[in-house]
C-alpha cells in the first residue's frame, strides 16, 4: 500500500536530509541535490524537514497512489497530470507545481513536459516510508545505501506512505522558487552563478574569470566542468570534501562535487559553492553553464538566512 | 609544517590541516583531534568529524552554526596536540578510553591469494621482479596501519605496502571488481568491501564482511591495524 511506480522516469530516488554521521567510516551523505525544494515540497505537504520525498531528474516518473493524501512538486518546471476516475477526472487534469495538491486514492501523476530547471521533489503527506539505514532514507546507489532497496526507482517498484492525520491542502497559491523563477528555455540562459568561499589550496584568478559548462560526464556525484585548463596544482594527501566543493585534477579540470560525492578526496580543493546556491547547482544539466563569485564566510551566513526565509512556511 | 593551518571548506566545514606529506606521526596527530574532539565536543553543530591521512574534517550544520564560530576553538585545540603524538590515544567513541599503541585493535584478514581470486598477482610479481609467493610474502609481512576511510562505506586506505611490491594502478580500471578483492595502489593496500568499479591490482580475496549497514559498523576503523594471512590451498 503506497505508492506504485508506473513509469519511473530517468533517475527516480528516495532522498531525505542526507546520512550523517558516519563519513569517518566511507559512509557518503547522498541526499537532495536542491535541499531548498526537497524542504520547500515538504513543507507544503505538511511534513517536517526529515521527512524523504522524490528526486525527479530531466524526465519524470508516473506515480499512482493506493491512498488519498496531500501531495506537493517543487523545482524543476514539469507539465503535471492528474488522472483518476474516482476523483473525477477520467481523462485527466492538470495540477499546478510548487502548490499542495489532494491526490485520491487510485489516482495517478504523471510527469510531462519540463521547461526549466533539472530536477524535481514530490512530497507526500507522511513522507515516503521506506525504512531508514544507517538514520537516513536517502538513497546512495554507488554504494547501494538506503532509499528503496539502495537503486533508483523501477517500474512496478511500491513504496510506503508514512502515516498523517493531514487532509487537506493548506497553501492556496503557488509558491515562487527563487532559483528558478525567470529561468528561460536552456539556450537563452545566461550563465548561472554560483557564490563560492575560496578553499583551502587556494584558487587560481583564472578560475573566477571563466565560464564553465557542465559536461556530459556528470550526475549525482559531481559536474565535470568544461573549460579553461587551470594551473594544476598536483595530487594533494586525500582529505575530506563537501557538496559543493570544486576540485582541480592534474590535468586542471575542475570537478563541482554534489549530493553523492565520496567523503574524501584527493585533489586540490580550489572552492567550495556556499550552502545558499547548492540548490542553484542542483537544478543544472549538462550543457548549463555556471560561473563561480568569490564571497566570505560572513556573506555566506547572510546568504543562507535570506535564501531560508524565501521557503514557504513549515507546518503548524 | 609545525603548526597546524586551519581553513574555511566552504560555509559548511572546517579542515585542520597537520602536514601535507604523509607520515605516521601526522596520521597520529589527525587520528588524536578526531578522537579529541569526540571526547570533548565544540561549541557548535557538528555533523561529522572526518579524520584523514594528514587532516580532519568537521563538518557543521551551517543554519545552526557559522564557520567563523569554530575556526577559533579549532585552532586553539589542533595546537594541543603533540607534534609527535606519544602513542596513546581514545581509539573511537563506541570505545572511550586511552589506549597503548600495543593496545590498538589489530585485525587479521584471511587471503586466497592470485589465481581466479587475484588476477593481478603475476603482474605484481613482474613488477617486482620476484616471484608470486615472494610478493604475497611480502604483502602479508607487514602489520598496516588504517590511515583512513573513504571512496566506498568500509573502505580502509592501508599503509604501507613494501616499496618492492608497490605497483602503480592499472592503465585501465575495471568495471567490477569483486567484493573482498584485495589489492595494492602504490604504496596503499586495501579490501573492496563491495563490488564496485575499481583500478588497484588485485591480488587476492578475503571472505570477511567489511561494512554491515543494517548495524552501521565498519570492520575496520581509522587507526587500527591489519595484518593479511594467506589462506592456505
Amino acid at each position: 500500500m503506497g505508492i506504485t511506480v508506473v513509469r519511473p522516469g530517468m533517475l527516480t530516488t528516495v532522498q531525505d536530509g542526507g546520512r550523517y554521521g558516519a563519513q569517518h567510516l566511507g559512509v557518503p551523505v547522498g541526499g537532495p541535490m536542491d535541499w531548498w525544494c526537497h524542504e520547500a515540497a515538504n513543507r507544503l505537504a505538511g511534513n517536517g524537514p526529515d521527512a524523504a520525498t522524490l528526486e525527479v531528474t530531466l524526465i519524470g516518473p508516473e506515480l499512482e497512489l493506493s491512498r488519498t493524501t496531500i501531495a506537493a512538486v517543487v523545482g524543476a518546471n514539469f507539465a503535471l497530470t492528474l488522472t483518476g476516475s474516482r476523483s473525477g477526472h477520467a481523462s485527466g487534469r492538470s495540477v499546478a507545481m510548487n502548490q499542495a495538491f489532494l491526490i485520491e486514492a487510485g489516482d495517478r501523476l504523471a510527469f510531462g513536459e519540463r521547461t526549466a530547471g533539472a530536477r524535481a521533489y514530490v512530497a507526500f503527506a507522511g513522507g515516503v516510508a521506506v525504512p531508514p539505514v544507517m538514520g537516513s532514507r536517502a538513497t546512495h546507489v554507488k554504494a547501494a545505501l538506503g532509499g528503496h532497496d539502495g537503486r533508483a526507482l523501477q517500474r512496478d517498484d511500491v513504496l510506503p506512505l508514512g502515516a498523517t492525520a493531514r487532509q487537506r491542502a493548506e497553501a492556496a497559491s503557488a509558491i515562487d522558487v527563487p532559483h528558478l523563477s525567470g529561468a528561460a528555455p536552456d539556450v537563452l540562459r545566461a550563465p548561472a552563478m554560483l557564490r563560492a568561499i575560496e578553499g583551502p589550496e587556494g584558487a587560481p584568478a583564472a578560475f573566477w574569470d571563466a565560464v564553465f559548462t557542465i559536461s556530459p560526464q556528470s550526475d549525482r556525484m559531481g559536474y565535470r566542468l568544461d573549460g579553461p585548463a587551470l594551473a594544476a596544482p598536483g595530487d594533494q594527501l586525500s582529505s575530506g570534501v563537501t557538496m559543493g566543493t570544486v576540485q582541480v585534477t592534474p590535468s586542471g579540470t575542475c570537478v563541482l562535487l554534489m549530493a553523492d560525492r565520496a567523503t574524501s578526496g584527493g585533489y586540490a580543493r580550489a572552492a567550495s559553492v556556499i550552502t545558499a546556491d547548492l540548490p542553484r547547482a542542483g537544478q543544472l544539466a549538462p550543457g548549463d553553464t555556471v560561473t563561480f563569485c568569490r564571497v566570505t564566510p560572513d556573506e555566506a551566513g547572510e546568504a543562507l538566512a535570506a535564501t531560508i526565509a524565501r521557503l514557504p512556511p513549515a507546518p503548524a | 609544517m609545525d603548526a597546524p593551518r586551519v581553513d574555511a571548506l566552504g560555509d559548511a566545514a572546517v579542515v585542520v590541516t597537520f602536514d601535507t606529506a604523509l607520515s605516521e606521526a601526522a596520521n597520529d596527530r589527525a587520528l588524536a583531534l578526531a578522537a579529541d574532539l569526540r571526547a570533548a565536543p565544540l561549541r557548535g553543530a557538528v555533523r561529522d568529524i572526518v579524520p584523514a591521512i594528514a587532516s580532519v574534517v568537521v563538518h557543521l550544520d551551517p543554519r545552526a552554526t557559522r564557520v567563523e564560530q569554530v575556526l577559533d576553538e579549532l585552532r586553539a585545540r589542533a595546537s594541543t596536540i603533540p607534534k609527535f603524538f606519544p602513542v596513546e590515544y581514545p581509539r573511537s567513541d563506541s570505545e572511550p578510553g586511552i589506549f597503548n599503541r600495543e593496545q590498538f585493535r589489530v585485525h587479521e584478514i584471511p587471503v586466497r591469494y592470485g589465481g581466479e581470486a587475484g588476477p593481478d598477482l603475476d603482474d605484481v610479481a613482474a613488477f617486482a621482479g620476484v616471484s608470486a609467493p615472494e610478493v604475497i610474502a611480502r604483502h602479508a609481512a607487514a602489520l598496516y596501519r588504517v590511515y583512513m576511510l573513504g571512496f566506498l562505506p568500509g573502505f580502509a586506505y592501508l599503509g604501507q605496502v613494501d616499496p618492492s611490491i608497490a605497483a602503480p594502478r592499472r592503465s585501465t580500471p575495471r568495471q567490477a571488481v569483486p567484493a573482498g578483492s584485495v589489492g595494492i595502489a602504490g604504496r596503499q593496500t586495501g579490501v573492496y568491501p563491495r563490488t564496485s568499479p575499481g583500478g588497484w591490482q588485485v591480488i587476492g580475496r578475503t571472505t570477511v564482511s567489511m561494512f554491515d549497514a543494517a548495524a552501521g559498523r565498519s570492520l575496520l576503523e581509522p587507526g587500527d591495524r591489519v595484518r593479511f594471512v594467506p589462506e592456505r590451498g
